[in-house]
């Protein structure tokens, strides 16, 4: 790991839509006892609300691990997004607003990428995803 | 977690009271839409103060919600989407477009009022 890992990471496993509300209530309790102001809240709140909607739609199973990171002083949360699915064949391509293979909105990814300050994303075609988000304290 | 819907007059109040599921936004809609034909409504107002988050599902589902009441000859307004929600919606590329928006729900009333009115006169003037 690139950072320094604050406490111990919390790990909500999403198998189902209610599992999707659980994740962003734990991420948003972790950023708020983290310090970060209450539009960030919301911002890491609904960057998780995409990346646990994208498991459950593409892989049904997989989890969000929640992390307080450190680098150098500077403090923010990570979010990881990990699933054993198909994979992305394109990724490039599901980076592009408005592109979907559901019938959503597709601004999932390309959306959660504009919330968060890092983003990292890793898909093996027929092995599964992961995709790193961090927002930094300000 | 279901979210009750009143009806006041001429219109339908949904005051969304916790975090919603994607079921939970699903079975609104439903309920809405059936019920505005049933209650013969004219308007429909959504409470959205107590979500902490709108996102994708959320937004186009409330988004299809005012489009098929408007189909059933009614309007919706969405009221009380705080501002931090507001800021994350912009930020994620969502807009609430061809849907009207108010600060809350006195706001969501005038709006609903001004929209019905020659509505509501041309029906009195039948009877």
């Amino acid at each position: 790991m690139r950072f320094a890992l604050i406490a111990d990471e919390v790990r909500v496993p999403i198998d189902s839509d209610a599992d999707i509300v659980s994740a962003r209530q734990k991420g948003r309790e972790l950023a708020s006892h983290c310090g970060f102001p209450s539009t960030d809240l919301a911002v890491v709140a609904t960057a998780i609300s995409e990346l646990a909607r994208n498991i459950v739609r593409y892989a049904v199973h997989g989890k969000i691990i929640l992390r307080v990171v450190d680098n150098h002083g500077k403090r923010g949360i990570e979010v990881v997004a990990t699933d054993d699915g198909p994979g992305i064949p394109d990724v490039a391509l599901a980076m592009q607003d408005g592109y979907s293979t559901s019938g959503s909105l597709g601004l999932g990814l390309p959306g959660t990428r504009r919330l968060m300050d890092e983003f990292e994303i890793k898909s093996d075609f027929g092995k599964g995803t992961t995709v790193t988000v961090r927002k930094w304290k300000r | 977690m279901q979210v009750p819907i009143l009806k006041q007059g001429a219109y339908l109040i949904a005051t969304v009271q916790s975090a919603l599921t994607d079921e939970d936004l699903k079975q609104l809609r439903d309920a809405l839409v059936g019920q505005v034909s049933k209650v013969r409504a004219r308007g429909v107002i959504v409470d959205v103060t107590a979500l902490d988050v709108i996102d994708s599902f959320a937004t186009r589902t409330l988004r299809d919600v005012a489009h098929m009441i408007r189909l059933r000859g009614a309007e919706t307004v969405i009221v009380g989407i705080q501002p931090e929600v507001a800021f994350s919606m912009v930020k994620l590329g969502l807009s609430l477009e061809g849907v009207a928006t108010a600060l809350d729900l006195e706001e969501g009333l005038a709006y609903l009022d001004r929209k019905t009115k020659g509505h509501n006169h041309e029906v009195r003037t039948h009877r």
